[in-house]
Formats: C-alpha cells, structure tokens, sequence
C-alpha cells in the first residue's frame, strides 16, 4: 500500500482549470457544508474563496477551538548535525554550500537538552542533514537516550528510513516523524533534487507510512510553499493527510506550512506566498481536516505568528536556532534564517496575552527499553 | 422534589452532577472558578499533560482541594496502555478513580470497546474505581459491567463536536438496562442537551469543551450547573406521560355507550 497511485492520480488531473473554474457561489455552497469532500476542499484552495477568507476563517476558529481547546503545543528544534548529502537547490545545509560542518557530541547533545529544557519546553525535534554515515541510526539513538530525562516528547526530522530503523528509534524514546516532500511535483522534484540519496521521490513519499507502521504517535507532514503553485501542492499534501488519517487511525496526522525562507543557496521562490495565501491554505485545511495538528514556525514573522494563532493553529516553535548547536553557544549559519526570534518566555507571554494556553507536555511515555 | 437525591459513586457521596474537565482553558487560572460557580466536584485531567518535573506550572495546581480528581487516560490507543497510565496516576498520588479513554481511531476519537473492557477488568480487580468512555453499545456496557465498572460513559456525539445527544435512543436504552449509573460524556454542547440528558434518567453529565472555550466559561459553567440540576429535578419529579394520540370531543369509540349501542 502507498499514497504514491493516488499522488500521480491527482497530479494528471486538470487542477488548475478546476481551480480556475470555481465561483464564488460553489464556495459559498461548500461553507454550508458539514463536511468538506476531497472537491470542496479543491473549492476552498481557489482563487474565488480567496474572497470568502473572513468565512473560512470564523469556521476554522470555530473547528479548532472545538476540538484542540485554547491550546497550543510548544516545542522546539535541535539541529544535531548539518552534514548533508544532498543538494536540495533551496537548502543551506547542500552539500554543495561552503559552510562549516560540524556534528554535536553526545556530550554537547546533553548540554544543548540541558539549555532548552531550562527555558521549560519538554517537546524537542531532533533535526540532522541527510547523512546516515556521519550521524545514522546509533548516533541518534544515543541522542534520545541522553535527552529522554529531559523530554517526555522527542521527534525527529532525519533521513528517510526503513520501518525497522524506525522501530528502533521508537524503542529508544522516539514518538514522532516529521518529513517533508517539499514539492510533490515529481518534474519539479527530479530538478530540485539533482543528487544524493533525497533524489528518490517515491521513497521519501513513502516514508510517512513507514513511521506510521512502525508504531509512532504523530507524524507531520508537509510540503515548502513557494516551490511551485501552492493550492495544487496544498491540495495534494492535504490529501495526503487524509490518506495516512485513514489508513492509520491510530496515528496523530499533523502537517506543516513552512514558507520559502532566504537561505545559504541561490534558488529563489518560484511563486510568492502572501499572507492572505496562507492564511487561506491553513483555513481551507482545517475545514477539510478539522482534528489535523498544524504546526506554524518560526519562518514565520512574529506579528503574522500572533494573527494566524487562532484560524487553526495548533502547534508552534518557540526559542530557535536552526544553527548545530545553537542553544548552548553562539550560533553558526542555520539552515534557514528565522523570523520570529522570540525566546520561549516571550512566546508565552504572547500566548497567554491572547488567551491562549502554552502546552509544554502532551504525552506521558511508558516505558521505552534504557 | 425528592431531599437528599445524593449520587454514590466510588464510596464517594456527591451532590452535583456535573463533572466537569481541565482541558481546553486557554488559561487553567480559570479552572478554580468555574468549579465554584459550576458546583461540580469531579474533575477529569489528562495525565499525559500533567509534568511532573514542573510543579510551578502543573494543571494540577489549579484543582480545588475538595474536587473528586478523575485522572484520564487520553492518549492511550490500546488497553495496555491505559493500564499503564493508570497505574501511573496512582502512584502519583491521584487517588483510585480513573477514566478510562481509549482511542486509536483520530479521525473521530472514537472509542476502541474491546480494549476498554479489556482494560476496565484489569484496573477494577487492582482496586480502581473505573469509569470508561464508550460508544453507547448495549452489549459494551454489558461486558464493562460485568468487567467491574463503577459507571459507563457513553457518547453524546463524537468528542469535541458539541453536536448535543446525537445518540439518545442508544443512552436511553443503556439507562433503562443498566444497573450501572450513566454518565454522559463528550458531544454535549449546550446546557440544554445536558437538562434532556437528565431528564432522560442519566446519573450524571461530563462537560469540558462547552465550558471551557465558552467566552464566558464561569457563565456557562454556572448555567451547565443549573441544567444538570434541572434535569435532575425534572427526572425525580417523574413527568406526565406524553400523550400521542389526540383525544377528540367526540369520541370514536363513545357510541359504545350509548343506549342503545353496542350490547
Ligand atoms: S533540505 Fe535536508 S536533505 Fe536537502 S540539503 Fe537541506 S539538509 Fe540536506
């Protein structure tokens, strides 16, 4: 089983004119709907809801507040190692940028844990470069072992793997997967992605399953906006989610909405992803998916972090250096530059200013093997 | 009205019955409040919120001394588990009632029957006052009773829906056939659908979205107080009958009386 027929399905179709040909009546129609289906959803990505977006918005309030409360999970990421492989064309960390490489200790990985924890987050995202040879499954296992009594909630951001590694890691103290297709424009793909291992489309499509099978709690997708057309990529990342929803009932199904952000690279965005894009994109989702966990960075400026909080938000980084041990000493080049440069402590306040409720821990682990 | 219409439940005595949650407060400074002006006293937590490490900032701070704490086990997808989590809030000091959720299904957080009562028979032979969430299932709540459940907790409508007493014809059969008291848990929205709720005979009524994300949730917190309350009365007092027939001024069967009607 894999979403792969069902991605190509839906990119041979002509989304575009389908997009095109949306009125703002069919919209109108959808948001009387109680449930949104795969073409109202299609309805709702369209330029002509892009009129609507004060309608979409008031049900994706709604929606949120009903089944997330005022809540909002905090966590932040632990750039481990910058060692790439690739040469994703958008990346900071290619292997082809001349930046200076380096891969935490396990010793320093503590230190790092011990500096985030101290600002009182207990949801961590363990982030390397694709690079299995320098920092592959052993080292991220002791990774988890020394940040386990420091965090409840470890996910990773890494290399796709097979469902056994995953399982491995998962016997460590590992919970959650994130991995992003970035573009799930197979021609678009091949071109982004001119070599290493990442050249392989079908794996990576397939490797939120593979987390999904090997027991973890919430996997987190995503795709980067600004790579190609966003309401076709939003459309088939959404449809993605449903997918795993369906297929592993048992899976929290959360996905992401990063934008392009400047980087250490020379590609720029093919297409701009304004404000009222987004908020459209993540509105649109909501409606369509309404128990989805939607995670906001801190790609993200911080104003525009306080308006979109209640239109279907869920998650958020806060305190971040996308730098290899940024948290603990001064920062090298990150991967990307940040907007919302806030510390936890700011963060919360914002979200305690608007009513809202900073979750720091929202899993209790059983017993994982030591 | 009947006086002293107490609800015993777990070796505890309780006069209200709403019981009421901690999740979803966009600020949990609000929890302490809402218990007063509600009037419930048991209080469901998540357990896998609850950090041990950080007492300063703990849900748990916020519960009321007097509140029965109904510990959860939100998060758990199977009954082993839920068994874990248990026995986890136990020896945090928590107390011995525990609700039992589980949920591998997060489309619509349905509940998973089979492992709730695999899950219920475990924790009750442990000594645990155990109320499990179900699907409102005749032969569930069966199999829950039998298991050793102090109650059942059928679903009004999915979680976090605030759809109100979807399911009704299915609680109104568990509450004529079970000796086990009733609590509806999850779909009510309103302080109307908990008053029917009542009315229809539930024991009790467990509120946490339509308070807590409510603009005014010691408001809707008093007002689902005074429902339940209500509902209650209304039960007690024992309505009149519904008639569904119309009774006509003539009426169809009248000329059996008449003389010189049928002998
Ligand atoms: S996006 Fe990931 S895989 Fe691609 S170059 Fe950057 S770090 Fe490497």
């Amino acid at each position: 089983m894999s979403f792969l027929p069902e991605a190509l399905r839906l990119l041979r179709e002509p989304l575009e004119e389908r997009l095109r040909a949306t009125t703002e009546a069919d919209v109108s129609r959808v948001l009387g709907r109680e449930r949104i289906s795969e073409n109202d959803f299609l309805a709702l990505l369209s330029p002509a809801a892009g009129a609507c977006l004060e309608a979409l918005a008031s049900r994706a309030k709604d929606l949120t507040e009903r089944h997330f409360g005022r809540t909002i999970s905090l966590f932040t990421p632990l750039y481990v190692s910058n060692h790439c492989a690739n040469r994703c064309r958008y990346c900071g960390f290619a292997a082809t940028n001349t930046i200076p490489r380096s891969k935490l200790t396990i010793a320093e990985v503590r230190a790092e844990g011990e500096a985030i924890a101290a600002t009182g987050l207990r949801q961590i995202l363990l982030l390397t470069g694709e690079a299995p040879h320098t920092a592959g499954v052993p080292y991220l296992e002791d990774c988890v072992r020394v940040l386990r009594p420091l965090f409840p909630s470890i996910a990773i951001e890494v290399f796709p793997m097979e469902t056994k590694d995953y399982a491995r890691l998962i016997q460590a103290g590992v919970d959650s997967l994130t991995v992003f297709q970035e573009t799930y424009d197979p021609t678009l793909y091949a071109d982004l992605h001119p070599a290493g291992p990442k050249r392989n489309y079908a794996f990576r499509l397939d490797t939120p399953q593979r987390g999904a099978e090997a027991g973890m709690r919430v996997v987190n997708i995503g795709a980067l906006l600004g790579l190609t057309d966003w309401r076709r990529e939003l459309f088939v990342t959404g449809l993605h989610a449903a997918w795993l929803q369906k297929n592993y009932p048992g899976v929290d199904v959360a996905m992401s909405l990063p934008r392009m952000r400047p980087h250490a690279g020379d590609f720029e965005p093919a297409c701009v992803v304004s404000d009222r894009d987004l908020v459209q994109a993540m509105t649109a989702l909501r409606l369509f998916l309404p128990r989805l966990s939607i995670t906001i960075s801190t790609r993200e400026t911080s104003g525009f972090r306080d308006n979109i909080l209640p239109l279907g938000v869920t998650r958020m980084s806060a305190g971040v250096s996308t730098a290899v041990g940024g948290h603990a000493k001064p920062a090298e080049t990150g991967q990307f530059e940040i907007s919302d440069g806030r510390s936890v402590a700011e963060v919360c306040r914002m979200l305690r200013a608007k009513g809202y409720q900073p979750v720091f821990k929202d899993w209790e682990p059983l017993e994982v093997s030591a | 009205m009947k006086q002293n219409d107490t609800f015993h439940i777990g070796g505890k005595a309780l006069t209200s019955r709403l019981f009421t949650g901690t999740g979803k407060y966009g600020d949990d400074t609000l929890i302490p409040a809402v218990c007063a002006a509600s009037g419930a006293q048991v209080i469901t937590v998540a357990l896998r919120r609850v950090d041990l490490d950080k007492k300063a900032d703990n849900v748990m701070r916020h519960i009321p001394e007097h509140m029965v704490l109904l510990p959860n086990t939100s998060g758990a997808r199977t009954a082993d588990e839920a068994v874990r989590i248990a026995r986890l809030a136990r020896a945090m000091g928590c107390g011995d009632w525990i609700k039992i959720e589980i949920i591998a299904d997060n489309r619509y957080l349905l509940p998973d029957g089979y492992e709730t009562a695999k899950a219920t028979e475990i924790l009750a032979t442990e000594g645990f006052v155990v109320l499990p969430y179900m699907n409102p299932d005749l032969y569930v709540a069966r199999s829950l009773a039998s298991a050793g459940a102090a109650a059942v907790m059928p679903l009004g409508a999915p979680i976090g829906t605030n759809r109100g007493l979807r399911t009704e014809e299915m609680i109104r059969i568990l509450i004529e056939e079970m000796d086990l008291p009733v609590i509806v848990d999850a779909g009510i929205g309103a302080p109307s659908q908990a008053c029917q709720a009542m009315e229809m005979g539930a024991a009790a009524c467990l509120v946490n979205t339509a308070i807590a994300t409510a603009s005014d949730p010691l408001g809707m917190g008093r007002a689902f107080g005074q429902a339940v309350a209500a509902g209650r009365a209304a039960f007690l007092a024992g309505p009149g009958a519904v008639a569904t027939l119309a009774r006509p001024s003539s009426p169809l069967t009248g000329f059996l009386d008449e003389p010189g009607g049928a002998a």
